[in-house]
């Protein structure tokens, strides 16, 4: 059993209609609360807290889904970050193009990293997806495009499709949050497919799936590539909202961060990136006020999380729903 | 003077020598780890932090008790060790059942904790930490200048990394932990506490990590970020060597500090990454690793 596995066992246990119009509803109130959400908090946080959730939700479709711990999901939030910026900046192209380039760069590095990690699996495929987004970091740090230790700063919003301006606060929230639910649904869709079973499958007993005639390769490789550009997606549309690409987003702690997203929220279930992605940006800003230092206490979170909740928040509370004993 | 393929010697073997330097640090710190996951099955990511305590306790014992370096050369191994046995026992004993990305998450927060505390508590710029005055000074070997303490790392190093491959390969104490990695059930029924031997085995992988840190106190500063960069280069270690191979780990440490000095003299651009290049290539190729067993 992986490590996934033992914490979706309850969630995947979900039956084909039971749970879907109560699964519909929880999306409407949900998708309501994100619409009306830059009324009542600040406009930026929720954008942050919302390109951080895909970047989780992008992470999880590996880990949750098909098993693989990568540690290296800096390297296509950061790489994409830097070329959108680069697009936007310096060749003057429209936001969506920018996006679409990123997006394109990190599943393009996605594939490579893939090609080589697949090779091995479990703790390996961690410590060489780590080693390979360690490589892009020292190339954003000597690249003269990533502009070093500055980054890229000053990264113009313009205007979406020629007709909405992102310099407006309101603009720019609905259209991260536009893509938000784009690649969520993306996710939902993959996972709800033949593909998705598959990568259940693979997750659960590989030899059993090889043996069934499937060539786990190339579906390990698609959901990594699948994961990387959605990642990509999500460091390009946050170059955007904080107008900058910097180190930190390709930097180790990055990758680390987002893991413990996805571990607090929950691995393998599909919202539980997405309420991780939230609790740990909030704690963090609340944090940023405080004289706590702050690896300290995600460090402190890390380790809670693994010894005592590990099928996270919410996978505990779909495992304690009546009727969905795992 | 000469040239070696159109460099200066003294910039070429200046080079070799730090990479060899380097090289030992990677040999120190792949060959715990290696220990550690051929007993536990834990990929331990405290490492580099542990490497890292174990050369600010040598620079805590100098300004606080005046406890010089060969005190420390022995106390900050035992104090690293001590650590790491409280934290096997009170955390990571409780993973051994579960899949092993848990022991890789819990020990990355663990690697968080401390450094973040380190570095809450000391900032980031780096701390000085003097040379023993025996080990001042330096050798003309003529076609460069040795300083005896980089001289002493090589050596030390290189003795502690064959003195535990030949504890581990060659005395009994090594073929118990060598059966209890095959099979720990079958070798508790022969009457061998396998729970301590694993604490001691963590114990030991990480003292070695804390020696490492002391060996490097006076030739890089003492910083709490020396840790968190060099972990990452020796997982690409790790797996390019395999971890099936204690010699395998201690040759592969050697030969990548060589290759990287190597690339600082002709591409000095690429030095930084020639270690995850060595790493791409070697698992298109073999990718076991090259010591390796597949499992």
């Amino acid at each position: 059993m992986t490590a996934a596995s033992q914490a979706t066992a309850a969630a995947s246990l979900r039956g084909p209609d039971a749970g879907t119009a109560r699964t519909a509803l929880l999306f409407a109130v949900g998708l309501t609360i994100a619409a009306l959400a830059p009324f009542a908090l600040y406009p930026v946080f929720v954008m942050k807290v919302l390109c951080f959730a895909l970047f989780a939700c992008a992470f999880n479709l590996l880990i949750g889904f098909a098993g693989l711990l990568s540690f290296g999901h800096a390297a296509f939030f950061g790489g994409a970050a830097y070329v959108t910026a680069h697009a936007v900046k310096v060749w003057g192209l429209p936001p969506e193009l920018g996006l679409l380039l990123g997006t394109a760069a990190a599943a393009l590095l996605g594939l490579l990293f893939g090609a080589i990690a697949i090779r091995r699996q479990g703790i390996y495929f961690a410590m060489i997806t780590l080693a390979l987004s360690q490589m892009v970091f020292f190339m954003a740090l000597q690249l003269k495009f990533t502009g070093g230790e500055d980054g890229i700063q000053g990264v113009p919003r313009g205007v979406l499709f020629g007709v909405f301006d992102l310099t407006q606060p309101l603009t720019m929230y609905y259209a991260v949050l536009t893509v938000f639910v784009f690649g969520f649904a993306v996710i939902w869709r993959a996972v709800h497919s033949p593909f998705g079973q598959v990568l259940k499958a693979i997750r659960e007993n590989e030899p059993r799936a090889i043996s069934l005639g499937y060539r786990t390769e190339r579906y390990k490789l698609l959901a990594f590539v699948l994961s990387a550009s959605l990642a990509g997606l999500a460091g390009g549309t946050k170059a955007l909202v904080f107008q900058l690409a910097s180190l930190t987003d390709v930097q180790w702690q990055m990758s680390g961060e987002v893991v413990l997203m996805t571990l607090l929220g929950g691995m393998g279930t599909l919202v539980g990136p997405v309420v991780g992605a939230g609790l740990v940006v909030t704690l963090e800003s609340y944090l940023a006020a405080t004289s706590l230092p702050v690896p300290v206490v995600i460090g402190a979170i890390f380790v809670v999380c693994v010894l005592l909740f590990r099928r996270g928040i919410v996978g505990e509370i779909l495992a304690r729903l009546p009727g969905r004993k795992g | 003077m000469f040239d070696l393929l159109g460099v200066p010697p003294q910039v070429l073997f200046g080079q070799l020598l730090l990479g060899l330097i380097n090289g030992s640090f990677y040999a120190l710190l792949s060959l715990g780890l290696a220990v550690i996951f051929g007993m536990l099955n834990v990929i331990n990511f405290a490492h580099g932090a542990l490497y890292m305590v174990g050369a600010f306790v040598a620079w805590l014992l100098l300004n606080y008790l005046g406890l010089g370096y060969w005190w420390a050369l022995f106390l900050a191994p035992t104090v690293v060790g001590l650590v790491g046995m409280v934290l096997e026992k009170t955390m990571l004993s409780r993973l051994y059942k579960l899949d092993h990305l848990y022991g890789l998450l819990l020990t990355f927060g663990l690697a968080l904790i401390l450094e973040g505390a380190f570095r809450h508590q000391y900032g980031v710029s780096g701390q000085p930490y003097p040379i023993p005055d025996l080990l001042k000074g330096g050798q003309n070997l003529g076609f460069m200048f040795l300083p005896n303490y980089r001289g002493w790392v090589v050596a030390a190093s290189l003795i502690v990394c064959f003195g535990t491959w030949f504890a581990i390969e060659r005395t009994r104490l090594g073929a118990y932990l060598r059966a209890a990695t095959e099979n720990p059930v079958l070798v508790q029924a022969f009457g061998i506490n396998v729970p301590v031997m694993v604490s001691l085995t963590y114990a030991f992988g990480v003292a070695l990590a804390g020696l490492a840190g002391v060996l490097a106190a006076p030739i890089y500063q003492v910083s709490p970020l020396m840790g968190s960069n060099l972990i990452i280069i020796v997982f690409a270690v790790v797996v390019i060597g395999g971890m099936g191979s204690i010699l395998g780990a201690i040759l592969t440490g050697l030969g990548l500090g060589l290759m990287e000095g190597l690339t600082k003299v002709f591409y000095p651009e690429a030095s930084n990454i020639v270690v995850f290049v060595v790493m791409a290539i070697v698992l298109l190729i073999k990718p076991a690793g090259l010591f390796g067993r597949e499992r």
